[in-house]
């Protein structure tokens, strides 16, 4: 599939290396300059930059060149696997004390998004079937422990808190709490402060000692810039930092952020928060991250999605219907019920290589989810044997539709036809691929 | 503390961190290639960007040869001269409409200051004795509501309100009213943050922006983009997409009291034509100050 900018840009510069045998100082040293600017322009710190472009210039000097690869995707592979091997090659997981209750805080910056993380990651663990308690230590922004008490009645987790009193008593008082109710997690909300602030650092460094947290979680807001090295920096001198969670990975920023933040201090990203709803949190997953960064698209998390959701059993059947020219109405409905079953359509689109930072070209392609239902709305509306044979549906049957499904003959007429173009590119891609269509026959859409 | 005085502490940080290495640079007697790659490395740094990092070094090189400058002194003039030309000379402060009330429409992603820059914006305009209300367009997050209430009772704004998960569009709908029959000078409307990329959540804001000019043809007559100084590249892509949805009539930039150095703006500037309008500098209900181009520009090259 394509790569985007940069695996262009870097064909680009290889075009006249084809059939090499071995990467050069002067391939090299032109293919780096164009990881370079990429990295920066993902708001990679310039400084990590430098010293990850020099170690990849000494892997790939003189490497050979694989039979499958252009030289152009050799340099890709090997800044690739470096990229991977600084975001850590393995998910991380959450730290656990040898007694309960587990104390997680959560520290940041003002806006990164500490409270709204503090709930998800609670409603995590609920799912997973422990206690978890929440505990509102943010005592400067307006309406913060509010915030907190909503979101947490939203999950049935309880709140603790001691309004606007010290919080380092706060904290106390809520580990306390938390032992003799029996919570197996604490996870205390701080107050969002800047990394230059004396005096709260110092409160956080205080919080720290008293209740001897299993994990501090550094929230960061993936779309941080430069700064963000200064910024993990201080909070690592001041804290023992455990872990990261990167926030907001639902926007269409790169995330350079996270290289610079592991980079400088060493923890892991162990969370990622990918929307506005309360169960978009995950466990995040650094090999990805590093093709994200190169804007290569998150091919593997797509792949991965689309694998837990699609019923192997009805895939198979659909890659048989499809190869035997008998795709019909039905299976489009069911095709269509199971893409929504993977999620936000968006957010697939986003995941595909190309796409990301295609936002702009899609806009023409938007994907509505209502016309999605709309379109299954009218198939529903179809008898079975309309399904089966949309050739019978005359005028009279497409007024019928229109009426049940709340749609006009307009919106029959032109999904009768966007599914007969549907049909003719089957045939045509099984004619075309009839040797190799095995490993592609889960996608038809793609 | 005065207001300059804020400010100057504000942009201290920003100075401090580049002061080291650009005085370093500017007392060279060469200006060689070296120099001109840390003068990139230093604009970068700062969030300037890559593509107009580029081209200000570019455009800086062929200037200082063709004057054959040779002078330090003379090179940051002309490097600060070039930057002012993108960010745009002169202040901007917030225009008030020929009848009240101004209404004046605050966006952004989530978690940059949306709520606070309002309720330091009503404060400001308060303190100009103005009669300002409020209207609690963020109905999405928890006690969104609840933080705007806290900020318009310190400013001693007025606030309209609904419930959370009440359709923004008419929360602000019945703000516009509300201010037209209040007399109110002012109607600083909240939103709820939303990431640029996300199109049902855009659409939103293309029906708030028709309801409000239903309610009074004309407005909003000003809309403020809040960014985060922290953020990086991203700040422009979020730029670019708000002022296609709504014309953008200004930037606001928060949290230059860290160690970020906002430099995006300058980006922004330079693609969009929208200048900054206000910079946040500090939690306090005063920390927000006019931008002065001028003196942001010479915060980030300030040479003591």
């Amino acid at each position: 599939m394509i790569f985007e900018s940069l695996s262009s840009k870097l064909q680009a510069t290889f075009k006249r290396l084809r059939g090499k045998g071995k990467l050069t100082e002067k391939d090299v040293s032109a293919a780096l300059r164009e990881v370079r600017l990429a990295l920066l322009e993902a708001d990679v710190n310039f400084k990590v930059v430098k010293d990850f472009v020099s170690k990849v210039k000494e892997r790939a000097l003189g490497s050979d060149v694989l039979a499958s690869l252009t030289p152009g995707q050799m340099v890709i592979k090997i800044v690739n696997e470096e990229l991977t091997k600084l975001m850590g090659e393995k998910a991380a997981k959450l730290n656990q004390a040898s007694q309960p209750p587990t104390v997680i805080m959560m520290v940041g910056l003002q806006g990164a998004g500490k409270t709204t993380s503090a709930a998800k990651l609670a409603n995590l663990l609920k799912k997973k079937h422990h206690t978890p308690l929440l505990v509102a230590a943010d005592i400067y922004r307006p309406a913060a422990i509010k915030q907190l008490q909503v979101l947490g009645e939203q999950l049935a987790v309880p709140v603790f808190q001691m309004g606007q009193q010290d919080p380092v008593q706060t904290v106390r008082a809520a580990l306390e709490h938390a032992k003799k109710t029996q919570h197996d997690y604490v996870i205390i909300d701080t107050a969002g402060r800047l990394h230059v602030d004396e005096e709260l650092m110092d409160e956080l460094a205080r919080m720290e000692s008293a209740v001897q947290p299993q994990e501090i979680l550094l929230v960061v807001d993936a779309m941080t810039g430069q700064d963000a090295v200064n910024v993990a920096q201080s909070f690592k001198d001041r804290l023992g930092l455990t872990g990261v969670v990167l926030t907001k990975l639902d926007g269409d920023t790169r995330g350079g952020a996270a290289l610079s933040v592991r980079a400088v201090t060493g923890a892991p990203i162990k969370f990622a928060a990918t929307g506005e709803k309360i169960d978009a949190f995950e466990t995040f997953h650094p090999d990805r991250m590093a093709s994200r960064i190169l804007g290569m698209g998150d091919v593997l998390s797509l792949i991965e999605k689309a694998e837990a959701t699609f019923d192997e059993e009805k895939a198979r059947e659909l890659e048989q219907k499809m190869r035997s020219q008998q795709f019909t109405l039905e299976d489009f409905l069911e095709q269509m019920q199971q893409l929504k079953k993977m999620g936000p359509l968006n957010q697939l689109m986003e995941m595909m290589p190309g796409m990301g930072g295609m936002g702009k070209k899609l806009k023409g392609m938007n994907v509505d989810e209502k016309q999605f239902a709309r379109t299954e709305a009218i198939i529903k509306s179809m008898t079975k044997k309309e399904r089966l044979n949309p050739a019978i549906i005359n005028s009279s049957r497409r007024k019928r539709i229109a009426a049940g499904s709340g749609t006009s003959v307009q919106d029959v007429n032109s999904l009768l036809k966007q599914f007969s173009t549907m049909q003719k590119m089957i045939k045509q891609l099984s004619k075309l691929e009839k040797g190799k269509f095995k490993g592609r026959g889960k996608f038809p859409f793609m | 503390m005065g207001l300059f005085n804020r400010l100057k502490a504000g942009l201290q940080k920003t100075r401090s961190n580049l002061l080291g290495r650009l005085g370093e640079l500017f007392s060279r007697s060469q200006f060689d290639d070296d120099f001109y790659d840390e003068l990139e490395e230093i604009l970068i740094g700062a969030d300037v960007g890559v593509e107009t990092t580029l081209e200000v070094v570019e455009k800086l090189r062929t200037q200082v040869k063709a004057a054959k400058v040779t002078e330090a002194a003379q090179v940051m003039e002309i490097l600060k001269k070039q930057l002012l030309e993108l960010l745009g000379n002169e202040r901007k402060p917030i225009e008030l409409a020929a009848e009240k009330p101004t209404v004046i429409l605050v966006l952004g992603v989530n978690g940059v200051g949306k709520t606070t820059t309002i309720g330091k914006l009503a404060s400001l305009f308060q303190a100009q004795g103005k009669k300002v209300m409020l209207a609690a367009g963020d109905t999405f997050r928890a006690a969104a509501i609840e933080q705007l209430e806290i900020w318009a009772s310190r400013s001693k704004s007025e606030l309209v309100k609904h419930q959370q998960g009440a359709d923004p569009s008419a929360v602000l709908f019945d703000g516009v009213n509300a201010a037209m029959a209040r007399g109110c000078d002012i109607l600083l409307c909240d939103t709820a943050g939303r990431l640029h990329n996300k199109t049902n959540l855009m659409e939103e804001l293309k029906k708030v922006l028709r309801v409000i000019g239903k309610a009074l043809p004309g407005a909003p007559h000003e809309i403020l983009l809040v960014l985060d100084a922290t953020t990086g590249q991203n700040a422009l892509a979020q730029a670019r997409v708000f002022n296609e949805v709504a014309p953008l009539t200004g930037v606001v930039l928060t949290k230059l009291d860290g160690t970020a150095k906002g430099g995006i703006v300058i980006a922004v500037a330079r693609e969009l034509k929208v200048p900054v309008k206000y910079i946040g500098v500090g939690e306090g209900i005063e920390d927000l100050q006019p931008f002065d181009p001028a003196a942001y520009v010479d915060g980030l090259l300030a040479q003591e």
